[in-house]
């Protein structure tokens, strides 16, 4: 009788050694399923990294940062692609924080207890229209929607940078694609900053009302310090979604290639994923690596931008 | 002292009384007020519309109500209304974009889906194939069959992964290594939740031309490789979720029946959480059935129907709305289009192909939704009652 057996099972008897053997074997097979799932998750990612690196090589070896004599440069390429989708998801998020932490308060401070599953389950359907649908919906829709907003925006504000150039009809400037963006990244923000919103201390909030705070006194003072980690985490997750959005900013956006500031202005922008997205189709050889390089760019940016988000998550996060 | 005030401070606590407090209604009157203002303004200037009364409307109510409830209530009152009014704003305003789009995609998709045609359901059941021009005629038969192979497909190399990860982080990363192990995995599974579909898509393409000699391979298992990168780490936190849920006891109970560990996984958790895991899965699922960026990436597009995944391109619906959508305005110079094949005529329309994007979008959102309220029903219906 061994040490193994007093471990797996109580009824210790000669009858049961056969059916042991086979348990123990049936565990064994299943730990190391489990366990070698987990593996997975870690190759899997680093298959990723590895097959990005190794396929935009051709791209990295032949540019002219490497070689010094080609004529194209990598630089020259991803830059005004990086520059467009940082803004792009900038904007975006610009519009988008200020209303998800308002439907988060609305959510879990405003509504009434009964409903808030409910409206909690409305946002998260926004969540679940394919993105696809939202770039038909922007670009078919949405886009003569703001032109009036464009126009006005462009004739009475027109001396900020931003708002300045010549926006031309159809308006599929980066404008447009910010607000759809915005519009994709809402549910993200809004599920995570109303969790933490839920979770400040009910006393800490029972004491700022005992001592006559206004309800937006209190959330002022309690709920909206207690829960700034996780607005900063919860955006850093919708700009990473932002980031790499493809189908909204493809569908709306009349690509270019500047680092111009004017938004409403149309033909300008364009993003990493987009231009991966509608190069993919006829590109071979180097030109593939380097759409490939770009996007172990866009990778790499995410991966590092929600690798902070979830530190922060975790640490400002329930302690379970 | 009187004890009525008393009372009223027992029975709500959530809102501390104050004499000057005005009743809600008042909201609605100044609400109206702003109302009011806003339509007789704009119809001053001829700018006049229910959208643009109301987007005034609701601005001028922010200062009315706030300058109504500073004189009545004082200041500390007024900015609480205030910001009562901003935070119910903002709500309504994420609200506007899934009403509006849901609208649109109902009633400009159901009315190319579900035309008034022979075959009322013909968009349903004919492919792309043979379809020129302006004809208005052709189908989503082959992209609806692309999606749900790629969505199968990615379903069984997902599925399994993500469960047995899951298991692995709730029943067997407990102690030394393993702990770390599973620590690392949760990170890297938060981290895969973030990664940008198109990079999900390259990764497919990228795995693929490294192995095969041609560039310009594409095929439905690509895609659904690409997929799976997307699903796995959304299978698994749903999944791991649920397995938490499984009290201790019940694992307990079933180890002092010398009942061994996998057996008690796969009779006992598994069993317990059978609901909750479906719903997880299936919400997965309805995650992944409208990805766009990596099919475009991987399968490319094709007009006919292709039943086999490892060779030639796939359509999909997600693709096809993307390829319909850019196509643009057809080109009509006469009422009818004649296939030149097979000779059958058919009425041209400009707005085929957006018709035909449309009615896409209506069956990809449809089988989302119903996705979604399944999900819903079975969590509903088959929960275990637990208390926590």
């Amino acid at each position: 009788m061994s040490t193994a057996d007093l471990e797996t099972e109580s009824p210790t008897s000669p009858a049961t050694s056969m059916a042991s053997s086979e348990r123990r074997l049936g565990d064994s097979i299943f730990s190391w399923l489990s366990i070698g799932s987990g593996l997975l998750i870690f190759l899997t990612l680093a298959a990723v990294a590895v097959f990005l690196t190794t396929e935009s090589l051709p791209a990295i070896v032949a540019s002219r940062e490497f070689s010094g004599t080609a004529d194209f440069s990598l630089v020259q390429y991803a830059l005004p692609l990086v520059f467009g989708t940082a803004l792009a998801s900038a904007i975006a998020l610009v519009i988008a924080i200020p209303i998800s932490i308002g439907i988060a308060l609305f959510i879990s401070h405003y509504a009434p207890r009964r409903m808030a599953a409910t409206l909690g389950y409305l946002i998260d359907l926004l969540a679940a229209v394919p993105s696809v649908v939202y770039g038909l919906w922007g670009g078919i829709w949405l886009v003569p929607k703001l032109e009036p907003l464009y126009v006005f925006l462009n004739t009475y504000l027109g001396w900020i940078p931003l708002f300045a150039g010549e926006p031309t009809a159809p308006m599929r400037n980066l404008a447009s694609a910010s607000v759809v963006l915005a519009v994709m990244v809402l549910p993200i923000i809004t599920a995570i900053t109303r969790e933490v919103f839920l979770q400040t201390p009910r006393l800490q909030e029972e004491a700022a009302l005992a001592l006559g705070a206004t309800r937006w006194e209190t959330i002022r003072t309690v709920v909206l310090p207690f829960g700034r980690g996780g607005v900063v985490a919860a955006s850093m997750l919708g700009l990473g979604r932002a980031l790499g959005e493809t189908m909204a900013v493809l569908m709306i956006l009349a690509p270019g290639a500047t680092f111009s500031l004017h938004i409403l202005e149309v033909g300008r922008h364009n993003s990493i994923a987009a231009n991966i997205a509608s190069k993919s189709a006829e590109a071979s050889g180097v030109e593939m690596s380097l759409l490939i390089f770009t996007g172990l760019v866009l990778f790499v940016l995410t991966f590092l931008i929600n690798a902070v988000a979830r530190w922060i998550v975790a640490r400002s996060g329930p302690k379970s | 002292m009187s004890t009525p005030t008393t009372v009223q401070h027992q029975t709500s606590r959530h809102r501390p009384p104050d004499e000057r407090r005005l009743p809600w209604y008042h909201l609605l009157f100044t609400g109206l007020a702003g109302l009011l203002v806003a339509v007789v303004g704009l119809s001053l200037v001829d700018a006049l519309s229910v959208a643009s009364a109301i987007i005034v409307g609701f601005l001028l109510h922010l200062l009315l109500g706030w300058a109504y409830s500073l004189l009545r209530e004082g200041p500390r009152w007024a900015k609480d209304r205030l910001m009562a009014l901003l935070v119910i704003g903002a709500f309504a305003v994420a609200m506007f974009p899934l009403f509006s789009l849901l609208w649109e995609v109902v009633s400009r998709g159901m009315t190319r889906a579900i035309a008034a045609r022979p075959d009322p359901f013909d968009f349903w059941t004919s492919s792309m194939s043979g379809i020129i021009g302006g004809a208005d005629a052709g189908g989503v038969f082959h992209a609806t069959v692309g999606t749900l192979l790629i969505t199968l497909w990615a379903s069984i190399i997902s599925i399994p992964i993500g469960l047995f990860t899951a298991i692995f982080l709730v029943e067997y990363a407990d102690h030394g290594w393993r702990k770390t192990l599973g620590t690392g995995v949760t990170f890297l599974v938060d981290v895969m939740t973030g990664i940008p579909s198109i990079v999900a898509g390259l990764f497919g393409l990228a795995l693929f031309i490294a192995v095969m000699p041609d560039d310009s391979v594409r095929m439905g298992i690509m895609g659904a490789v690409a997929l799976s990168l997307l699903m796995i780490p959304t299978v698994v936190r749903n999944s791991e979720e649920m397995l938490r849920l499984v009290p201790m006891d019940l694992r307990e109970a079933s180890y002092a029946l010398g009942v061994p560990k996998w057996l008690t996984i796969v009779k006992v958790v598994l069993r317990t959480a059978v609901a909750g895991l479906t719903t997880g899965i299936t919400l997965a699922i309805a995650r992944v059935i409208g990805e766009t960026a990596p099919l475009l990436l991987t399968v490319g597009m094709v007009t006919s129907v292709n039943w086999n995944m490892f060779d030639g391109r796939m359509a999909t619906l997600p693709t096809f709305i993307n390829q319909q959508y850019r196509a643009g305005s057809a080109n009509c110079m006469s009422e009818t289009v004649t296939d030149p094949i097979s000779q059958e005529v058919y009425a041209c329309t400009i707005t085929t192909n957006i018709d035909r994007a449309w009615a896409a979008a209506f069956t990809l959102i449809l089988i989302v939704m119903v996705l979604n309220i399944l999900a819903r029903l079975i969590s509903h219906c088959f929960s275990p009652k637990l208390s926590r």
